[in-house]
């Protein structure tokens, strides 16, 4: 047999799963038997409940089998899986498994199918098209290509990416800079690192294009060190970009000039905050600086400074090569194009979700997430990371839109969802979030740093069923209020939603005899 | 796991002049010390300070406000535990319970054979297979007690 091609991610939530292990039982399978093969890494196709998932081609394209382990390796090959046999493992065509099939996926169209760091791979799937479309054009028609776009910033404020662009097109610098927000620290969210680590020279190209969009000659691209893989694939990938003329002097053959720098946290939450971002990398502590002035017009270095959050910067390429009304045409209101949703914890079906705007609350943790891992019912949600807000079911029929979660009290955030079933204590959720608040506080207001350990102690005596509790709940209302209006940054100044959606949503929890359920939702 | 080198002037200003070129050096040259020593060394702080031209008093404050840079060397391995509601939902915190009692240490401490060091995490981005770990740059998902309970062997078999 000639041509052998297998496909095993090498994404991080495949390899904490043992993709690795299967790969190399994959490549002793083939030499035992004597076949060539290529075994291509790709990133994940974002099945997590079925990672490592392994496909293979064949003629009728490609064929999946998942979970899979080491062990199942040899009854796979036995079974014929390199013809694409039948096996209970067996998946079939990954494009027809409802999970991808429901999916709308622009921004992540390549992931999980390509080899990450194949130029050859990107340029065959449409890469650099978009940024081919930026050099013919002027800054100012990029700008208002975003702008049409609908395009809002993905990394939690929602705020239109073109709006932005303008802004530092506008203003007056001797430099210009892209930064790309790429600290992922809301818990629940993974689509940063999975796209950097399945699809890096999209952020690239999308950042090339904001380079020309705003006139910038320089980038950063500022990851958590908590994603060791994700660092090492794009200081790959930016390397070999730069080989390739995509980066540097005169990128695709155009005259501008634009190259990319990479650096890595050092474990603040914090500085996933822009100024505080921006701070970090000139090599200060992670504070939270008072806006005005805009990064726009005063941002690194005092330099105008556009900083977007690598889903902004990821979805760029589609709207250059494809057009802002191709982009537009999906979603609702004024929340347009896809979401790449992330269904996480105590789910059947967690994994990474594009979908255009509109979708409900509901569809996805029931539906298209099957409910829980754990086989209990399905009792809160948390949207939007640690500072999103609970939603009980009876909110399920929230459509998932940056308006439509405000209204709701709560937020969309970065897209995260976290399922918890009926053993979850949401007077502990809400004591978490306080503690929180309180250990990556960066301590410039007083009632982020101070009130939030005063809040963890009050929830604390709740939980005990110390003193008066309905004291003890007005306390913690006023404490919100405070951290809500004295807050410069939405560290302290959401911490409120976690905990205030809890008590109101869940307010069995923090009664004076709680009915808690006994026993945690552990695998 | 990354370096345990025996400090050395010469090697740290080595260091320090390969990182300080860079806008906003800062950062990435205390990685570079911690890479190579296991933290960031008391008596690199004033030749970083001198290289760059801030005052001790300002490398300090940074050193101290980023989790990421230890004072002490951490333990052979590191194993991170996620803490964060995902992992949360999935039974992180008796994984961090059973690990604690293992190790006999609490969060940031290194066990008395200096073979881990417990540490707390916020999300690894593994929210999806939770609950998740990390030791050393290797990532850990779906962490049930007994692969936590081989996981932390493995680590204290390799002296
Ligand atoms: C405490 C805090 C943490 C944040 N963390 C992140 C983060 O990890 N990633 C991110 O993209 N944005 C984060 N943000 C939002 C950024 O401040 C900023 O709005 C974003 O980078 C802008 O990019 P966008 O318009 O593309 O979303 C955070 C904000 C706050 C207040
Ligand atoms: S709210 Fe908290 S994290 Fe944000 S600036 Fe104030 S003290 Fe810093
Ligand atoms: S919440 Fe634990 S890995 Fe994300």
């Amino acid at each position: 047999m000639t041509d052998v091609r297998l496909f095993v991610p090498r994404d991080a939530g495949a390899l904490a799963v043992g993709a690795d292990e299967v790969a190399a039982a994959l490549r002793a399978g083939l030499a035992k038997r004597g076949i060539a093969g290529e075994i291509v890494r790709t990133g994940s196709r974002g099945l997590y409940w079925l990672e490592p998932m392994v496909e293979v081609a064949t003629a009728a394209g490609r064929i999946a089998y998942g979970p899979t382990t080491p062990a199942d390796v040899e009854a796979l090959l036995d079974a014929g899986l390199l013809s694409g046999a039948a096996h209970p493992l067996r998946l079939g065509r990954p494009e027809d498994m409802p999970f991808l099939k429901r999916q709308t996926r622009l921004t992540f169209a390549r992931c999980g199918i390509i080899d990450p760091l194949s130029l050859a791979d990107y340029g065959a799937s449409g890469g650099w098209r978009g940024l081919e479309r930026a050099v013919a054009m002027t800054g100012l028609d990029v700008v208002e290509t975003v702008v049409r776009s609908g395009l809002r910033g993905r990394g939690g404020a929602g705020f239109p990416t073109g709006v932005k662009w303008r802004t530092a097109l506008q203003a007056p610098g001797a430099r210009k800079f892209i930064v790309c927000n790429a600290d992922e620290g809301d818990s629940g969210t993974f689509a940063d690192r999975m796209l950097m680590e399945g699809d890096p020279f999209v952020l690239i190209e999308g950042m090339a294009i904001a380079a020309i969009a705003v006139g910038a000659s320089k980038g950063f691209v500022y990851i958590r060190s908590e994603y060791p893989h994700a660092i090492e694939t794009m200081r790959q990938a930016i390397d070999v970009a730069r080989r390739a003329g995509y980066l540097g002097a005169g990128i695709a053959g155009s005259p501008h000039a634009f190259d990319l720098e990479l650096r890595v946290g050092a474990g603040a939450y914090v500085c996933g905050e822009e100024t505080a971002l921006l701070d970090s990398i000139e090599g200060r502590r992670g504070q939270v600086r008072a806006k005005p002035p805009l990064p726009a017009h005063h941002g690194l270095f005092g330099q105008p400074t556009v900083i977007n959050n690598v889903l902004s910067l990821a979805a760029v390429p589609f709207i250059l090569a494809e057009g802002a009304a191709a982009y537009a045409d999906f979603g609702v209101g004024k929340s347009r194009g896809t979401m790449p949703i992330q269904l996480a914890g105590n789910v059947r079906h967690g994994g990474l979700f594009e979908t255009a705007f509109g979708v409900t609350l509901g569809e996805l943790v029931d539906d298209i997430g099957g409910g829980t891992a754990s086989g209990r019912p399905v009792r809160a949600v948390q949207v939007g990371g640690p500072l999103g807000a609970y939603f009980p079911r009876a909110l399920f029929d929230t459509p998932f839109d940056y308006e439509a979660f405000a209204a709701r009290d709560g937020l969309v955030g970065h897209g995260g969802i976290v399922v918890f079933d009926d053993t979850v204590d949401m007077a502990r959720q809400a004591r978490f979030a306080m503690e929180f608040c309180a250990v990556e506080s960066c301590g410039k207001c007083t009632p982020c740093r101070i009130g939030s350990t005063r809040g963890t102690e009050v929830i604390d005596r709740i939980i005990r069923g110390e003193g008066d509790r309905a004291a003890h709940l007005a306390l913690i209302a006023d404490l919100c209020e405070t951290l809500k209006f004295g807050s410069l940054c939405a560290l302290g100044g959401f911490t409120p939603y976690p905990v205030m959606s809890a008590i109101r949503h869940f307010p069995e929890d923090f009664a004076a005899v709680p009915a808690r359920a006994v026993g945690a939702g552990t695998p | 796991m990354s370096g345990r080198e025996a400090f050395q002037p010469q090697r740290a200003a080595e260091i320090i002049a390969a990182g300080a070129h860079r806008e906003g050096p800062l950062l990435p040259i205390l990685h570079a010390l911690q890479e190579a020593f296991g933290r960031v060394p008391e008596a690199a702080i004033p030749m970083v300070a001198e290289a760059l031209n801030l005052s001790r008093a300002e490398v300090h404050g940074v050193v101290s406000f980023y989790h990421d840079f230890r004072r002490e060397p951490a333990g052979r391995h590191v194993l991170k535990l996620c803490r964060a509601e995902a992992c949360q939902s999935r039974g992180g915190e008796a994984r961090a319970a059973e690990a604690q009692i293992a190790l006999g240490v609490g969060w940031g401490a290194t066990s008395a054979d200096g073979a881990v060091t417990l540490q707390p995490v916020y999300c690894l981005g593994l929210c999806a297979v939770a609950p998740a770990a990390m030791i050393d740059d290797q990532p850990v998902g779906r962490l049930d007690r007994s692969r936590l309970a081989s996981l932390l062997d493995a680590a204290r078999g390799d002296a």
